[in-house]
């Protein structure tokens, strides 16, 4: 049996299942979805050790004749495993959180349904094989999470999630336009079959329009700098479990993997000559400007969502600088920051479900309270800032190091300078949140719930761990195989269609 | 090739309502008329002078059919479209039901 539909199948039933089931028997939502996430993170894991080969399933026994693919093609490679590994283990423990955080808001069934679309959306994503199918899960996951961000029904929630979907939707819109574009151009949408066309015609106007078309749109879903505007918002609204996911992994699927996809599998780095450009000074742009918004921050949710913006940007800054090391730094720093950003919004979480404030004016003195929020959030922004024996140190040392070995030194200095900037605004969270002074109206203060913490203990006991991914025998599991799918660039179309 | 440019200046038609105008019904419209221009874009690709409906019989030969996948791709749009419109709308009454108004520059409380 192949199990790779299954990662869209699963949570889709179950996002069905989940409101008629809660119908009748409440609370049994918090299992079948713990059920279906810990499953499909167990599926995932089962996947790693095949992760060097290309395994495709063709959706409805559509062979595809003489080279050409007919029907709908799911690909699972390293690159995807990778992403499927991220995306489903993120949301094993996002879901673990929401049983004892989301019990405060009302209907936890539509929540755990939306979420399941999401999911469900995200791992469509990750192993299409095709534009339009791309576009339509990408499109599942940006509906639910509009509702998803908006889930408290508040004033702020509400204009923070339209905001995001004008913005979404223009994405959206302009990503179509690409799509017919592209269409009209190769008379083809499976990425193995196009990348086969495009290598034939070489650089045509109307190539150079549909990726400026698709940098413009995953641009905007990735929160690059120009394009950053609905981020900010849209991330702190949403509720902790929620603004984890969307922080951790939502950009980093619908943004940066489907522009890594896309410009390395299909049209192919080097054919574009600019294209590099490009990457690289949105990165940067990105990195800095993050990372300065966010020193001037006194929301603490914020204050994330900005320093999302910023490691985002040093991701596709390594990118873009497109060799080995590059790639290398960038997938694992990818992965570092989906495990830390989630562990911080779940413990910001944990301080708003126990002070009901985010304001880090107000909020001081919390470590001797909240002794586990506390540490886990501690470890993450020692990561996140670069603190020598944690993941976030090495991921940026390879970056920098990547940098300066592609030609790159002026850039590599901007990236550790905003590194610099990133230990400072941490620094500053730490400090006006968790030590200095106890304010009095949070003398009464507890630990979260023993549910919530769990989550956040696996999740920083992850991301210590997380170095260990540099090990020789572990590397050639996860992040060697991601990186030939990327290198290998254009031979995508060979490993998935043969010949 | 006027049409494709027709359809590509209802696009940005569209595109202007959604950045310029400042009533959250009005974004809302932008937002249809974008749809829609890029669906005519994408039945305008799969036409073909002369073409027929593509449906392949025994007495059918050597004639032009019209590109079927794009159609069946515009109909997959409609339907994302309608649920994108209609998420998009009711939020606008959400609002619309706390303020009292639909005008942006009322509504503004978060600072970007």
């Amino acid at each position: 049996m192949n199990w790779i539909p299954a990662f869209v199948a699963i949570p889709l039933g179950a996002a069905f299942l989940i409101p008629l089931i809660e119908h009748w028997i409440k609370g049994s939502s918090d299992f079948l979805t713990n059920a279906v996430t810990a499953f499909l993170m167990g599926l995932t894991l089962s996947f790693i050790h095949q992760a060097a080969q290309t395994q495709v399933y063709f959706v409805g026994g559509w062979e595809p004749a003489e080279g050409i693919p007919f029907g709908i093609a799911l690909v699972v490679d390293g690159l995807s495993v990778l992403m499927l590994l991220v995306v489903n283990s993120i949301a094993f423990f996002a879901t673990l959180y929401s049983v004892k955080y989301m019990a405060r808001y009302t209907d936890k069934g539509k929540f755990f349904t939306l979420f399941m679309l999401m999911l469900a959306g995200m791992n469509g994503v990750v192993i299409a094989g095709d534009l339009f199918n791309m576009f339509v899960f990408l499109e599942i996951t940006a509906i639910a999470s509009y509702a998803l961000v908006a889930f408290g029904i508040g004033s702020e929630e509400l204009e923070a999630s339209f905001k995001y979907q004008v913005l979404g939707g223009t994405a959206s819109a302009l990503v179509l336009f690409g799509i017919a574009i592209f269409y009209m151009m190769t008379k083809t949408l499976n990425f193995a079959d196009a990348s086969r066309v495009i290598a034939a015609t070489g650089v045509t106007p109307a190539l150079l329009f549909v990726s400026v078309l698709f940098l413009v749109g995953f641009g905007l879903k990735s929160a690059l700098m120009p394009f950053h505007a609905w981020l900010p918002d849209a991330h702190p609204s949403a509720p902790a479990p929620i603004s984890a996911m969307l922080s951790g992994v939502v950009i980093k699927v619908l943004g940066v993997y489907t522009l890594v996809r896309i410009f390395f599998n299909v049209i192919g780095i080097g054919t574009i000559p600019a294209l590099k450009t490009v990457l690289l000074s949105l990165g940067v742009i990105s990195m800095v400007a993050g990372a300065f918004l966010a020193l001037g921050q006194q929301d603490m949710k914020r204050l994330l969502a900005y320093s999302s913006i910023s490691q985002v940007g040093y991701i596709i800054f390594a990118f873009g600088l497109g060799t080995e090391l590059g790639i290398l730094g960038g997938l694992f720093h990818l992965m570092n920051h989906s495990v830390l950003k989630s562990l911080l919004f779940l413990n910001s979480g944990a301080v708003v479900y126990e002070t009901e404030s985010r304001d880090m004016e107000k909020l001081g003195g919390l470590m001797h309270k909240m002794p586990v929020t506390g540490t886990t959030s501690m470890i993450a922004s020692l990561s996140m800032s670069g603190l020598p024996p944690l993941g976030g140190f090495f991921s940026k040392l390879i970056i920098i190091w990547a940098s300066i070995d592609a030609g790159y030194p002026l850039l590599g200095a901007v990236a550790v300078i905003a590194s610099i900037v990133t230990l400072a605004y941490y620094f500053k969270l730490q400090k006006e949140v968790f030590l200095g002074k106890l304010a009095d109206a949070f003398q009464k203060a507890k630990e979260a719930p023993v549910l919530m913490c769990i989550p956040m203990i696996c999740l920083a006991i992850i991301s210590v761990g997380l170095g260990l991914l540099l090990l020789d025998p572990v590397r050639e599991m996860v992040l060697t195989p991601a990186v030939h799918v990327i290198q290998g660039g254009v031979d995508y179309a060979r490993m998935v269609l043969g010949g | 090739m006027t049409v494709f440019i027709l359809s590509v200046i209802l696009f940005l038609i569209g595109l202007y309502g959604v950045l310029v105008k400042r009533n959250l019904i009005k974004i809302a419209l932008g937002f249809m008329i974008m749809e829609y221009a890029i669906n005519l874009l994408f039945v305008l690709i799969g036409y073909r002078a002369g073409g027929t409906a593509p449906i392949f019989t025994q007495d059918v030969s050597g004639q032009i059919f019209v590109d079927p996948l794009p159609q069946a791709l515009v109909l997959t749009a409609i339907v994302i479209g309608l649920g994108t419109t209609a998420l998009l709308v009711s939020f606008a009454v959400r609002i619309y039901q706390k303020y009292e108004s639909f005008d942006i520059r009322k509504i503004r409380e978060l600072r970007g």
